[in-house]
C-alpha cells in the first residue's frame, strides 16, 4: 500500500509541479508543452493504481512470479506504436512533398507550412517510426539472447511511455514554431532535457539485462545496440548543450557559434545516421534475418570486424556534411576520405546478411518476410555505396543542396531502415500475440511490391531531379552570367516532385496494406483464404501408368 | 590545454592508440579457437526456441 501511495504521490506532486511552470510561463507555447506534460503525470498517477494488487501488496505484471516467460507487454505496445507513428509520419511526408509540387497546399496558415510540417515529418519517422522499432525489438532481443527478463520492469516502461511523451512534445512544438533549429535535434532544450532522463533509464535497462544474462556471451546484435544506445546520448548532450532564455520558457540559445556550431551540429546530424539508423537497425538485422532464415549468420567473425570497424571510422565522417564551407579544408578532406573508407565495412556487413541466405536463396521466392529483408539489405548495400560517392568533393559540388540528397536519404531510410523494420514487425506479430502465422502472406506480398515500387519511383525522381538541377545552377553563358534563374530551376523540376509524390503514395498503400494484414493477426481473424506462395504442380492427366496403344 | 597541444596529442599518440587498439580487436577475431566460440555464438540464438 505504502508503494501504491508512494508512486501515485510523486506522479501527482510532479503533475502540480506542471501546472506550476503552464501558469508561470513566458510564453504560450511553453505553457501548452507543460499542459500536456501534466496531463501525462496524471495519467502516470492514474496507472500506478491499475496494476496494483491490494491483497499481494504489489504489481503482478512487474513481478518476477512469472519468471518462465518474457517481459514482452511492453513489446506488444512497441510494435502497435511503431505501426502508428509510421503511418503518421509517411502521410505527413507524402503531404509536405504535394506541398512542393503545389503550394498552395501549404493553406496560408502558419502551422500547416511546409518549414512546420518538415520536422514533423522527419522526426516522425526517424525518432517515433524508427525508434520505437529500436526499443521494442532492443528489449525483445536482449531478452532472447540473454535468456533473461528485463531488468528494472518499471523502469522499462517508463522508458517507453517516457519516449512516447518526449515524440508528442516534439511533433506538437514543431507545429506550433519551438525549434532550436538544429536538423534533426530540433526539440528545445526543456524537450532535450526529457529525453536525456528517458534515454539514461533506457541505458540502465539495457545494461541491467545483459548483467542479468545466462549466457556466457552477449549475442553481438546487443554490441550493435548498445553502441546506439551509448552514442546517441553521448551525441545527444553535447549537440545540445544551450542556454535557456528563461526557465519557463521554450527559447534557448546554443553554446556554440558560426563554424564549431555546424561542425557540431553535422558530427552530431551524421552520427545519427551512424548509430540510431545504421548500428541499431543493424542489432535488428543480425538478429532477425538469421531467425526467419532459420540459419546462422554468414560469418559471426565478419560481424565483429563489422562492428568495430564502424565504431572507429564512422564518428569521423561528419564533414562531409560542410564541403565547400567555412569548415577548414583538411577537415573537409577528413570527412571525405572516412566518409570513403566506410564503405568497406558498410559492404562488410551487407555481404553478411545477404550470404547468410546462401544455400537456402529459394526463400526469397516462398518467404515474403526474407524477401523484404533481402530487399532491404540490397538498399543498405547501394545507399552506403551512393554515400561515399556523394562524398567526394568533386561529386558533392554538383549534388549538394539538391535534391539528389533527399534520393540518397530515402533510398536508405524507405529502403533500408523501413524494409527491415517491416519485415521484423511481421516476425513479431504473430510471436508476440501467440497466433500460428500472419492473417496473409500475399498482403505481405503486396506490401513488398508497392513499397519497392514507391522507392524506385521516389528515388529515381530525385536522381534527376538533383542532378539537373545542380547542372542548371552552374550553367554559365557565353558571356560569363549565370544562364538560369533559381525559380526555372523549379518550374523544371516540378514533373518529377509529380513522381516522387506519387512514389511516397505507394509506400503509405503499401504500410496501410501492413497495418490491416497485423491488425488481422493481432485480432486473431482466421486466416485469410488464399493461393500460397508456392505450389507443386499437378496433373491428373499424367497420374496413371503407361499403356500400351495399339498401333493404327 | 591549448589547442595546438590537443592537435598534437591526436595525431601521434592519439592516432596510435587508436591504431593499435584497432588492430587488437580485429586480430582478436583471428585467434586460435575463436572459430569454435564464434560458431557456437551464432547457433546461440537458435536454442530454447519454445520460449521465443
Amino acid at each position: 500500500m505504502e508503494k501504491l501511495v508512494m508512486r501515485g504521490g510523486v506522479w501527482l506532486f510532479v503533475a502540480l509541479l506542471l501546472l506550476l511552470a503552464a501558469a508561470a510561463s513566458s510564453d504560450w507555447a511553453f505553457s501548452v508543452h507543460m499542459s500536456i506534460a501534466c496531463l501525462a503525470a496524471l495519467i502516470a498517477a492514474f496507472a500506478s493504481g491499475k496494476g496494483f494488487d491490494f491483497l499481494s501488496q504489489r504489481y503482478p505484471v512487474l513481478s518476477a512470479d512469472n519468471a518462465s516467460k518474457y517481459d514482452d507487454d511492453l513489446i506488444r505496445f512497441g510494435l502497435i506504436a511503431t505501426i502508428f507513428w509510421g503511418l503518421a509520419g509517411f502521410l505527413a511526408g507524402l503531404y509536405i512533398a504535394l506541398q512542393l509540387a503545389f503550394p498552395a497546399l501549404n493553406l496560408n496558415f502558419e502551422y500547416t507550412t511546409f518549414g512546420r510540417l518538415r520536422p514533423l515529418h522527419t522526426s516522425a519517422v526517424i525518432f517515433a517510426f524508427g525508434g520505437n522499432a529500436l526499443i521494442a525489438t532492443s528489449f525483445y532481443v536482449v531478452q532472447r539472447t540473454c535468456r533473461a527478463r528485463l531488468a528494472f520492469p518499471s523502469l522499462a516502461r517508463f522508458v517507453f511511455w517516457g519516449y512516447q511523451l518526449f515524440i508528442v512534445l516534439a511533433a506538437t512544438g514543431y507545429l506550433m514554431g519551438v525549434t532550436q533549429s538544429k536538423e534533426y535535434a530540433e526539440p528545445e532544450w526543456y524537450v532535450d532535457l526529457w529525453l536525456t532522463v528517458v534515454w539514461v533509464s533506457y541505458l540502465a535497462v539495457f545494461v541491467g539485462t545483459l548483467m542479468k544474462r545466462k549466457e556466457p556471451h552477449i549475442y553481438v546484435a546487443n554490441w550493435f545496440y548498445l553502441s546506439f544506445i551509448i552514442t546517441v546520448a553521448m551525441l545527444h548532450l553535447v549537440n545540445n548543450v544551450s542556454l535557456p532564455v528563461s526557465l519557463v520558457g521554450s527559447q534557448s540559445y546554443s553554446a556554440f557559434a558560426g563554424v564549431q556550431s555546424a561542425m557540431t551540429q553535422w558530427w552530431y546530424g551524421h552520427n545519427a545516421v551512424g548509430f540510431f539508423l545504421t548500428a541499431g537497425f543493424l542489432a535488428m538485422m543480425y538478429y532477425f534475418v538469421p531467425k526467419q532464415a532459420e540459419r546462422p549468420v554468414y560469418s559471426y567473425r565478419l560481424s565483429i570486424i563489422h562492428f568495430w570497424a564502424l565504431i572507429f571510422l564512422y564518428i569521423w565522417a561528419g564533414p562531409h556534411h560542410l564541403h565547400y564551407t567555412a569548415l577548414p579544408d583538411w577537415a573537409q578532406t577528413l570527412g571525405m576520405v572516412f566518409s570513403i573508407v566506410l564503405w568497406m565495412p558498410s559492404w562488410g556487413g551487407m555481404i553478411n546478411g545477404l550470404m547468410t541466405l546462401n544455400g537456402a536463396w529459394d526463400k526469397i521466392r516462398t518467404d515474403p518476410i526474407i524477401r523484404m529483408m533481402v530487399m532491404s539489405l540490397a538498399f543498405y548495400g547501394m545507399s552506403t555505396f551512393e554515400g561515399p560517392m556523394m562524398s567526394i568533393k568533386a561529386v558533392n559540388s554538383l549534388s549538394h543542396y539538391t535534391d539528389w540528397t533527399i534520393g540518397h536519404v530515402h533510398s536508405g531510410a524507405l529502403g533500408w531502415n523501413g524494409m527491415v523494420t517491416f519485415g521484423c514487425l511481421y516476425y513479431l506479430a504473430p510471436r508476440l500475440w501467440g497466433r500460428e502465422r500472419l492473417y496473409s502472406l500475399r498482403m505481405v506480398n503486396w506490401h513488398f511490391w508497392l513499397a519497392s515500387a514507391g522507392i524506385v519511383f521516389y528515388a529515381s525522381a530525385m536522381w534527376v531531379s538533383g542532378i539537373m538541377q545542380g547542372l542548371m545552377w552552374r550553367e554559365y553563358g557565353a558571356d560569363g552570367y549565370l544562364v538560369y534563374s533559381f525559380v526555372e530551376t523549379v518550374d523544371a523540376m516540378f514533373p518529377m516532385y509529380l513522381i516522387r509524390a506519387f512514389g511516397g503514395l505507394l509506400y503509405l498503400t503499401g504500410a496501410i496494406v501492413m497495418t490491416v494484414n497485423i491488425w488481422k493477426t493481432i485480432a486473431g481473424s482466421p486466416l485469410r483464404q488464399e493461393a500460397p506462395m508456392t505450389e507443386t504442380p499437378y496433373n491428373p492427366e499424367a497420374d496413371r501408368p503407361a499403356v500400351a496403344v495399339p498401333a493404327e | 590545454m591549448t589547442y595546438e597541444t590537443a592537435r598534437h596529442f591526436a595525431d601521434s599518440w592519439g592516432l596510435l592508440s587508436m591504431t593499435v587498439l584497432f588492430i587488437g580487436l580485429i586480430g582478436w577475431t583471428f585467434r586460435k579457437g575463436a572459430k569454435k566460440a564464434h560458431d557456437e555464438a551464432a547457433n546461440m540464438i537458435f536454442r530454447d526456441d519454445d520460449n521465443g
